[in-house]
C-alpha cells in the first residue's frame, strides 16, 4: 500500500468514525422513558359578579326561543356574558346519536338560538362543538345540532385527533388529559347541558356535561367520578350555564331512546353559579342538590353553591 | 377514424374507468355532510358499489351458490352481452385491475429480460395462461357446492378491497405522518403550507378518521405479488390466474370482432408482438388466440405494413405460413370436467372441516342484516366495501379466525369499533346480498319487531371493575343503546383491601335485549382485554346459534 492511499483510506475511515461516534453521542438519551410537553392552563371563562341580577334563573314556557331568552335576560342578558369581538364556545350535550325528541342531546332549538344570541352581542366567532361519545358524525347530524348551529352562523367543529391539547387540569385526581382545544383557546364558554339521568353520577347536568371537553380515555373517569366532575368543573369555568329542561330524560340515560322515559318541562335554566345551576336541573329528575354526591362535593370544594335561592333565584313562568 | 385515435380512446377509457372505480370506493364512506332521510335513516348518496354489479363473474357464481342474481348485478349483462359480440374488451378497455396491471407493466425496465428478442418472445401465448381457465372452473366447482371461493380472485373485490382496506389505509398513516413531521418543524410558512395542502388532501382523500384494519398485511402482501408479478411478466395476471378474463374468453368464443392477418404485407418486424397485452400471438405466421386477446389494438396500431387489422368478420386465411385464428379456449374437455371436480372436492374439503358449522368460532361476529351462515358464504366476494363505509372501523377482514373457506370476509372486531346502533350502511353497500339492506325499524326494532341482533354480550367477572375490584365503573351500561338497557345494575356493598365497605353496581346482562352491537365493549376500560366481551350467539341470522328458547326463529 502506498503511503497517499493509506493516508486517504485511512482518514476516510477516521471522518466515518468521528460522524458515527458524534452521532451517538449527539442522540444519546439517559433519560429512561418519554416526556411530553403540557400545558398548563387554567380556564377561567367567567364574567364578574354582578349583584343587581340574580345568581339563577328558571323560566318555564311553551316556546324553547322565548323560554331561553326570559330566562337568559332574567340573569343579565347575552351582553353581560359576551363582548363585541370576542370568540365564543358553546358546548351542547351531543353525546349520543339520537334525535332531539328522545332527550339525549341538548334541543337543538337552543343552540340555533345562543348561537344567534352570541352574534347578536358581538361575538366575533362562535364555534359549537362537543367530544362525543357515539361517532360525531351521526351524534351532530341525527341530533339536529349540527344544522341548527349552521343555520345560525356558527362553527361546528367535529373533533378530530389533532385538536386536542395535553393540559395539565391541576385537580386531586385530573392532572394531565387532553382537551379539545376550542375550550382553552377561546373568551367566552357557554354550556348548555340536557338534564338527564345517569347510573352512576345519579344525573347528567352541567358539571357532568363537561366530560365533553376531554379527550383520551374518559372511561376510566367513572372509577371515581364524583372526584373527576369536580376536577373539571374546577378547572374549566364557563361563562354562563344554560340547562335545557325542555325535555328530561328519566330513565335509561344517557343514551335514553324510548320516549317513554321522556318528559316535557319546557324550562330552560341559566346561572353563573354552576353548583347552583346543578342543584336546581336535579329537582326535574326529584333529586335534592344534597343528596346527590357530586353536587355536595362541588360544593364542599367551594365551587358554588346547593342553595340557589342564596345567590338570588329567580322563576317566570307564563 | 384512424387505429391510432382508436386506440387513443382505449387509453382515454382505461383512464377514465380506472378513476371512476376509485372514485367510488372514495365515495364509499359516511361524509359529514350527508343528512337524514325522513325516516332518520342515513342512506349514501351514490350507488357506490355499482361498479361490482357490473361484473359478470359475480353473476355467475352468485347465480350458481344462491339460484338468483341478486339486484344491481343484472347490470353485468352489460358488459358480457357485448363480449359475446366483440370479445374481451373489458379486459383491455374498462377492467381497473387490468389498467394498473397494463401501466405498471410498461412502466420502463432495465431488466434485459424485458427488451427486445425476450420481450417478443414473453409475449406469444404461453401455456401458463390456461390456469386461468382451470381456476374458473374449480370456482365454479366449489359455487355449484355453495361456497362462492371466486371473490378471492375477481379482479374488481379483489382490486376494490385491496384500495379500501390496503391503498387507502396505508396513504392515510403516510399522510399523516409527513403532515406530523413538517408541523414538527415549527416553522410558520412551513406549517401553513402543510396545513393547507394537508387539509386539501384529506377532503379528497381521505375519511373521516384513519381506519386500521385487521390482517392487512395478508391483503397488502396477496395485492402487491399481483401488482410485482407485472415487472416479471407483462400482465402475468390477466394472461395467467384471471378468472373473470377467462370467464369473459369464454364468452368471446363467437365474437364476430377479429384480428385479420395478411400474410402478404407482413414483413415479420415483430412490433406487434413487443406491445401485445394478452400474449395472443397476433404476428402473422401463428395462430391468434381469440380468447386470449383484450382488444388493446397495440398489434395493429403499431404494425408498420398494415398487415393487422381488426374486422368485423374477418376474412380468415388457413395457410401453413399463416395459420387461421382459434376461438378455441386452450383447455381441454377432460380437464374443465376435472377442474370442476376438484372445485367440489376442494367445497366438501372445506365443509368437512370443523370451522363452518360444528365448530363455528365466536368470533364470527357478522354484520348486521348478514344472511345465515351458510347462504353468507355462497354470497360474500369479499370485496371489502362494508368495511371501508363503516363509520365506526368496526368491519374486518378475517384471516383463518372464521374457517378458511371465509377468509377476507367481514366480521366486527368491537374492541376496535362497535356496531352503531342506526346505522345500515353496510348493507346498503353489499353488492350480492350477503348483508341485506335493513330499514332503520328492522335494525333497532321498536315494540312490534325485533330489532336486528348480531351477538350476545358476556362479562368476565375476574376482569370487572365492580364485580372483582371493588371499584365503580358501570360504563358498559352508560354506552348499552337498547330501550331498555339489556346491562342492568345490582347494588353491592363490597369490600376493598382495608376492609371498608365500597358500594359499587354490578352489571348483568338480560340476553333477550342484548343486540350484540359490542359498544359495551369498546368502552369498557379493562383496554388490551375487555371485562365485557361480543360473541356471535344470539344473531338473528341464525336458527341454530342461539341461547333462549323464546328467540328461536319460527322455521
Amino acid at each position: 500500500m502506498k503511503r497517499r492511499e493509506f493516508l486517504q483510506q485511512g482518514g476516510k475511515a477516521l471522518a466515518l468514525a468521528t460522524v458515527t461516534g458524534a452521532t451517538g453521542l449527539l442522540f444519546h438519551n439517559s433519560n429512561s422513558g418519554s416526556y411530553t410537553a403540557v400545558l398548563e392552563r387554567s380556564t377561567s371563562f367567567e364574567v364578574p359578579p354582578d349583584k343587581s341580577f340574580p345568581g339563577i334563573a328558571l323560566a318555564r314556557q311553551d316556546d324553547p326561543i322565548a323560554t331561553l331568552n326570559s330566562a337568559l335576560d332574567a340573569v343579565g342578558g347575552i351582553k353581560r356574558f359576551v363582548k363585541p369581538g370576542e370568540k365564543v364556545t358553546v358546548k351542547p350535550n351531543v353525546g349520543w346519536d339520537r334525535a332531539p325528541e328522545q332527550a339525549a342531546n341538548t334541543n337543538p332549538i337552543l343552540v340555533g338560538e345562543m348561537v344567534r344570541l352570541c352574534y347578536e352581542a358581538g361575538a366575533s366567532e362562535v364555534v359549537v362543538t362537543d367530544v362525543t361519545c357515539n361517532d360525531p358524525r351521526r351524534c351532530f347530524l341525527r341530533s339536529g345540532i349540527r344544522e341548527a348551529a349552521e343555520k345560525a352562523g356558527a362553527k361546528v367543529i367535529l373533533p378530530v385527533e389533532e385538536d386536542y391539547i395535553k393540559v395539565n387540569m391541576g385537580g386531586k385526581l385530573l392532572t394531565a388529559w387532553p382537551v379539545l382545544r376550542y375550550f382553552i383557546e377561546t373568551d367566552r364558554m357557554i354550556n348548555m347541558p340536557i338534564v338527564k339521568q345517569h347510573s352512576l353520577s345519579i344525573c347528567t347536568l352541567g358539571m357532568k356535561n363537561l366530560y365533553g371537553i376531554l379527550g383520551g380515555r374518559r372511561n376510566q373517569l367513572h372509577q371515581r367520578i364524583d372526584q373527576s366532575i369536580v376536577d373539571l368543573a374546577s378547572f374549566c369555568r364557563p361563562t354562563l350555564t344554560v340547562a335545557d329542561a325542555t325535555r328530561v330524560l328519566h330513565r335509561g340515560g344517557p343514551q335514553g331512546g324510548s320516549l317513554d322515559d321522556v318528559t316535557i318541562e319546557n324550562s330552560v335554566i341559566c346561572s353563573t353559579d354552576q353548583v347552583a345551576l346543578d342543584a336546581r336541573a336535579c329537582e326535574f329528575l326529584g333529586l335534592s342538590g344534597d343528596l346527590v354526591s357530586h353536587i355536595a362535593l362541588a360544593q364542599a370544594s367551594g365551587l358554588g353553591t346547593v342553595d340557589y335561592e342564596s345567590i338570588g333565584y329567580k322563576e317566570i313562568v307564563l | 377514424m384512424t387505429v391510432k385515435t382508436v386506440r387513443n380512446l382505449r387509453r382515454v377509457s382505461q383512464v377514465v374507468f380506472f378513476l371512476l372505480f376509485f372514485w367510488l370506493i372514495l365515495k364509499t364512506t359516511f361524509e359529514v355532510d350527508f343528512s337524514p332521510s325522513d325516516s332518520g335513516a342515513i342512506v349514501l348518496p351514490y350507488p357506490v358499489s355499482i361498479a361490482l354489479e357490473f361484473d359478470p363473474l359475480v353473476a355467475l357464481m352468485t347465480l350458481l351458490t344462491t339460484g338468483s342474481i341478486y339486484k344491481g348485478l343484472l347490470w353485468s349483462l352489460v358488459i358480457l352481452i357485448p363480449t359475446i359480440f366483440l370479445g374481451r374488451f373489458f379486459c383491455g378497455w374498462i377492467c381497473p385491475l387490468g389498467t394498473l396491471n397494463h401501466w405498471i407493466s410498461e412502466i420502463g425496465s432495465e431488466r434485459r429480460a424485458r427488451k427486445g428478442a425476450r420481450r417478443i418472445e414473453s409475449n406469444r401465448y404461453k401455456k401458463y395462461q390456461r390456469i386461468k381457465y382451470y381456476l374458473l372452473f374449480i370456482f365454479i366447482g366449489t359455487s355449484i357446492g355453495g361456497s362462492l371461493q371466486m371473490g378471492l380472485l375477481d379482479p374488481l373485490p379483489l382490486l376494490a378491497r385491496s384500495i379500501g382496506t390496503v391503498v387507502l389505509p396505508i396513504v392515510h398513516t403516510f399522510s399523516i405522518g409527513i403532515r406530523d413531521t413538517m408541523m414538527g418543524t415549527g416553522i410558520p410558512p412551513v406549517m401553513a403550507v402543510t396545513r393547507f395542502l394537508y387539509d386539501l388532501f384529506a377532503a379528497v382523500m381521505l375519511p373521516f378518521r384513519q381506519a386500521h384494519f385487521h390482517t392487512i398485511i395478508s391483503l397488502g402482501v396477496f395485492f402487491f405479488v399481483i401488482i410485482a408479478m407485472n415487472r416479471i411478466f407483462t400482465r402475468f395476471w390477466c394472461r395467467g390466474i384471471c378468472p373473470l378474463g377467462a370467464m369473459l374468453g369464454y364468452f368471446s368464443r363467437f365474437a364476430i370482432l377479429g384480428l385479420e392477418k395478411k400474410a402478404s404485407a407482413c414483413d415479420h418486424c415483430n412490433l406487434c408482438l413487443i406491445s401485445c397485452q394478452g400474449a395472443d400471438n397476433p404476428d402473422v405466421g401463428t395462430r391468434w388466440r381469440k380468447a386470449e386477446c383484450h382488444l388493446c389494438l397495440n398489434c395493429q396500431a403499431s404494425c408498420p405494413q398494415g398487415a393487422l387489422s381488426f374486422k368485423f368478420f374477418p376474412e380468415q386465411e388457413n395457410t401453413v405460413e399463416n395459420p387461421a385464428a382459434t376461438s378455441k379456449v386452450d383447455i381441454s374437455r377432460r380437464k374443465v370436467i376435472g377442474s370442476v371436480a376438484g372445485g367440489l372436492a376442494i367445497f366438501a374439503g372445506l365443509r368437512s372441516g370443523d370451522a363452518f358449522a360444528v365448530n363455528a368460532s365466536p368470533l364470527t361476529i357478522r354484520p348486521p342484516g348478514s344472511v345465515d351462515e351458510h347462504d353468507f358464504l355462497a354470497r360474500c366476494i369479499r370485496c371489502g366495501q362494508c368495511m371501508r363505509v363503516c363509520p365506526n372501523n368496526a368491519l374486518h377482514p378475517t384471516l383463518l379466525e372464521s374457517g378458511f373457506e371465509a377468509m377476507w370476509t367481514p366480521v366486527m372486531i368491537a374492541r376496535i369499533g362497535y356496531c352503531e346502533p342506526t346505522c345500515t350502511l353496510c348493507g346498503q353497500v353489499c353488492p350480492t346480498g350477503a348483508i341485506q339492506e335493513l330499514t332503520l325499524k328492522q335494525k333497532v326494532g321498536d315494540k312490534e319487531t325485533q330489532p336486528n341482533r348480531i351477538g350476545t354480550a358476556f362479562l368476565d367477572r375476574g376482569r370487572c371493575l365492580p364485580w372483582a375490584m371493588a371499584t365503580p365503573c358501570i360504563v358498559c351500561e352508560e354506552w348499552c343503546p337498547t330501550s331498555p338497557k339489556a346491562i342492568y345494575l345490582r347494588d353491592k356493598i363490597v369490600q376493598d383491601r382495608e376492609g371498608n365497605d365500597v358500594l359499587v353496581k354490578r352489571p348483568y346482562i338480560d340476553p333477550r335485549l342484548c343486540t350484540g352491537c359490542g359498544a359495551c365493549e369498546f368502552a369498557c376500560p379493562v383496554a388490551d382485554q375487555k371485562a365485557i366481551y361480543i360473541t356471535a350467539v344470539g344473531e338473528s341470522r341464525s336458527e341454530r346459534n342461539q341461547i333462549l328458547l323464546e328467540q328461536r326463529r319460527k322455521a
